[in-house]
């Protein structure tokens, strides 16, 4: 069960490098073909210092720490009951490869529907680059099946 | 990229279909994307969870959704995605991403459009993701 005392509670900040290698994975995995994703020319042309970060890819940057679910399991939550429920992007800026993001994030709420069967927790994370510019804030809602 | 002018309430955007989710996606987008949850690539730990078998993340179908939205629109113009992952999409789903045009405005001098997105499984015709994506047009060039 999760405890509503955690409302509030701050996780550690994590780092992630926004590596190119790891975008053209990316970008294959989700079958993009646009050549601004792929192409380091391509993006220049459109404006960007080198490859942007698509517009999911800063949820898996998130998780791109040893244990992504620590956070979450040091709630007392169970990888086997959660499901992903809502998730919002509120973009400032866009990232591009060779960035450094810094994401902080905090428990912004924690409540129960249907007498606790299913409980519900908000994840706020802010996220900025290397020189402090903000890049977005990410809200992840999960529900936890008991 | 659309323009302002071209864009009216109730437009469509151009339709995104993906192949079909193999067991094989999962795998490749578990590693790609960091999301190495059991759950969407071994079978053993979706049955300890109740589960008949493995299933996509939902955020594989949201980076579909961003798909949509970029090859419409320049990404900075992006101002939020927010979306609600209302089903589980199944293995050997081929997703469908839409989008509609629900609202354009200009609101203090900077061109905002509204857009009603959705992931369906073709299979189904389930909606597993719903959402509004909001688009400054303003700032298409804003880096």
């Amino acid at each position: 069960m999760l405890d509503t005392n955690d409302i509030g509670k701050v996780f550690d900040p994590t780092t992630a490098s926004v590596e190119r290698g790891r975008l053209s994975r990316f970008a294959k995995s989700i079958g993009e073909n646009n050549s601004i994703y792929l192409d380091d020319a391509a993006a220049k042309k459109a404006g960007y210092d080198d490859l942007p970060v698509p517009p999911t890819f800063l949820f898996c940057l998130k998780m791109d720490v040893p244990k992504p679910f620590e956070n979450y399991e040091s709630l007392g939550v169970s990888l086997q009951k959660l499901l992903h429920a809502n998730q919002t992007f509120e973009y400032y800026n866009t990232a591009v490869a060779g960035d450094v993001l810094t994401f902080s994030s905090f428990v912004e709420d924690i409540y129960a529907k249907k007498g606790g069967a299913l409980e519900f927790l908000i994840e706020k994370t802010k996220v900025v680059n290397q020189k402090g510019v903000h890049i977005a804030d990410l809200v992840t809602t999960l529900v936890i099946r008991n | 990229m659309v323009t302002f002018d071209d864009i009216n309430t109730g437009d469509f955007l151009p339709v995104l279909s993906t192949e079909k989710i193999s067991r094989t996606t999962l795998a490749l987008y578990a590693g790609a994307s960091g999301d190495e949850n059991p759950i969407h690539i071994d079978i053993d730990f979706a049955k300890s969870a109740g589960m008949d078998d493995v299933f996509a993340h939902g955020m594989l179908s949201m980076a579909y959704l961003g798909r949509l939205l970029t090859n419409w629109v320049d990404q900075r113009s992006i101002k939020k995605i927010d979306v609600r992952f209302t089903a589980i999409t199944p293995l050997y789903a081929q997703v469908i991403c839409t989008g509609v045009v629900q609202k354009k405005d200009v609101i203090d001098g900077q061109e905002i459009i509204e857009v009603l997105v959705e992931a369906k499984d073709s299979n189904s015709d389930e909606i597993k993701i719903s959402g509004v994506a909001t688009i400054n047009l303003s700032e298409n060039r804003s880096n």
